[in-house]
């Protein structure tokens, strides 16, 4: 394949692939965030201490992570044909994507929250503040630094589930990679998606990286 | 203002079961400040967190400032909103500040008024207010972790008083601070107290804080409060283990067969030069162990340990002469006398000696 040949293929792959990982990494965080922090405030000792209603959720959580995503994507193809029309294509992929990605999401998040000082949590209800400002107003803005860095590892994750996506009627630079990569023996093609794909982790990495540093300098450093 | 009766919480650790609070009675005064003192695991902790129900009492009831809490309460674990209501007047200030250090100094403060729904402006003059009246108008700007653990209790003092509590709660607030900074701190407080009338009840681990702030103290001991009263009532009260560790005077006596009797002077008796008076009328040599004269809650008050020649039955007549004079005398037990410091956990070795 010539370069002219390769070029749209190219970008249109790019362009589905962040399409994708876009899309299904805003769901995941809505999704996930509420999910893990009900992790964590339902938990033993937590402000809204239910046993039943933890475990329900650890239970999904945890099947939802150990289902290798290519089973799951398989798996929900009628779901996502009953919410998409379609289980072709990129705006079908966001299902599965999501989905795949909200319970790893979800532990990511009970991890951050569970980090933030209880002392905190204490000194708000001392004040009289109610669950949802804890939340509001200590658990999310204390633990921002790591939710973004869970938010980073989440999109790269999504970047790989995309990939694999690409073998069940997905589109993007997976897809792009097996269909004249792979069933094509073009080895030059392969190489360059591979590459692509590992800027673009790269660059999102280095995104999150920043972003995190920012926030966790805020308010540390020294006059 | 605060009252607590039959305050008991039993915690449930592994199926076994702790008792962190006995029937606690307490009963602070409004306008005073009042020291809770005692070791560490002695239910200090549990006691100040009923008093505003972060910790559930498991039985016995709190009222602050005419308000019946546990009754506020309910059954639930959540706080319910007339709870919330009463916290937002109850001022609390922790030993590890808990500051957000996501938030300016300014915004730490204003966070209690966001809660009570008071708005930006008026918010922002009440919060520049407050940092103004601790004494840290200049940093309002600046994040906690550019603050000395000195400057970041007195946010958190500021923020504690957002609400204009009544009643100010501190959980070991000074025990994270060097002794200068402490005392800096227990200043403030007293002026706080003085200034807005404002009702502190206080837990601590340290006998000078009480000694240097309080009214009115308690000691605890596993889950019950053995002693309490004023500071000055303690002082008075012959066998006061809390006096005692107040104000304790030491000095090994020299020898077998004499008598060791700790005086205590406060008041009038304080001007009188009754040791000398002892020596003349009895003609008996008195030698002094031990002395100190120090401020308890604002009095001046002297402590004195001496030996009396003779068993305890010769010196009857002359240390009732002490006690004529309006002093308290004590007769130290057992000798060398027990070293003082930290509450222990065996009773200070003196013996309550009725007046005769």
């Amino acid at each position: 394949m010539t370069w002219s040949e390769m070029q749209p293929l190219l970008t249109q792959g790019t362009i589905d692939t962040l399409y994708m990982v876009l899309w299904s990494t805003l769901v995941t965080v809505v999704g996930g965030l509420p999910l893990g922090i009900l992790l964590v405030l339902t938990d033993k000792g937590g402000l809204l201490q239910n046993t039943v209603v933890n475990k329900i959720v650890g239970v999904i959580v945890n099947i939802g992570r150990s289902l290798p995503f290519i089973i799951l994507l398989i798996a929900l193809i009628p779901f996502t044909t009953w919410v998409v029309g379609t289980f072709i294509g990129p705006s079908a992929m966001i299902v599965p994507l999501a989905i795949g990605a909200i319970p790893f999401f979800a532990r990511l998040v009970e991890t951050a929250v569970r980090e933030v000082d209880h002392g905190l949590v204490e000194a708000v209800q001392s004040m009289g503040g109610s669950i949802p400002t804890i939340v509001r107003k200590v658990l999310l803005p204390q633990a921002l630094p790591s939710l973004v860095s869970g938010v980073t590892t989440t999109v790269i994750v999504l970047i790989g589930y995309s990939a694999m996506a690409g073998a069940v009627g997905g589109e993007g630079l997976g897809s792009k990679a097996v269909t004249y990569g792979f069933q094509r023996f073009d080895d030059q093609f392969m190489l360059i998606t591979v590459a692509l794909l590992i800027v673009i982790v790269t660059v999102v990495q280095l995104i999150g990286d920043v972003a995190g540093r920012l926030l966790a300098r805020r308010g540390r450093t020294t006059t | 203002m605060i009252t607590t009766s039959g305050l008991t919480k039993v915690y449930q650790s592994r199926g076994r079961e702790v008792t962190a609070l006995d029937g606690v009675d307490l009963h602070v005064r409004e306008g005073e400040v009042y020291g809770v003192i005692g070791q560490s695991g002695a239910g200090k902790s549990s006691l100040i967190r009923c008093v505003n129900l972060l910790e559930r009492p498991t039985a016995g009831t709190v009222t602050v400032a005419g308000q019946d809490l546990t009754a506020l309460a309910g059954r639930g674990r959540r706080a319910g909103k007339e709870l919330r209501r009463a916290r937002n007047r109850i001022g609390m200030v922790f030993q590890h500040f808990n500051l957000l250090d996501s938030r300016t100094v300014r915004d730490n403060v204003e966070l209690p008024l966001e809660i009570l729904g008071i708005s930006g402006q008026a918010r922002t003059r009440k919060a520049l207010e407050l940092l103004d009246l601790v004494g840290l108008a200049d940093k309002a700007k600046a994040y906690p972790a550019q603050l000395s653990g000195g400057q970041k209790q007195r946010v958190g003092i500021a923020r504690a008083l957002a609400g204009d509590p009544k009643v100010l709660l501190s959980d070991e607030a000074t025990s994270a601070l060097d002794p200068e900074t402490t005392r800096s701190i227990l200043q403030l407080l007293r002026d706080l107290n003085q200034e807005l009338g404002l009702t502190v009840l206080l837990i601590t681990h340290e006998m000078d804080v009480v000694k240097t702030v309080c009214d009115s103290a308690a000691l605890m001991r596993k889950g019950r409060i053995v002693e309490s009263g004023t500071v000055g009532g303690l002082l008075a009260t012959p066998g006061s283990e809390l006096a005692h560790e107040l104000f304790p005077v030491g000095g090994a006596p020299s020898g077998p067969g004499s008598t060791v009797v700790d005086v205590t002077f406060h008041g009038e008796a304080a001007a009188q030069p009754v040791i000398s008076q002892l020596s003349r009328t009895y003609n008996i040599d008195i030698s002094i162990l031990g002395a100190a004269m120090d401020t308890v809650g604002g009095k001046q008050i002297g402590r004195m340990r001496i030996e009396l020649p003779g068993p305890f039955d010769e010196n009857v007549v002359p240390i009732g002469f002490l006690r004529e004079q309006g002093l308290q005398a004590e007769v130290v037990d057992g000798s060398p006398a027990a070293p003082t410091g930290i509450p222990s956990q065996t009773p200070a070795a003196i013996t309550k000696e009725v007046a005769k």
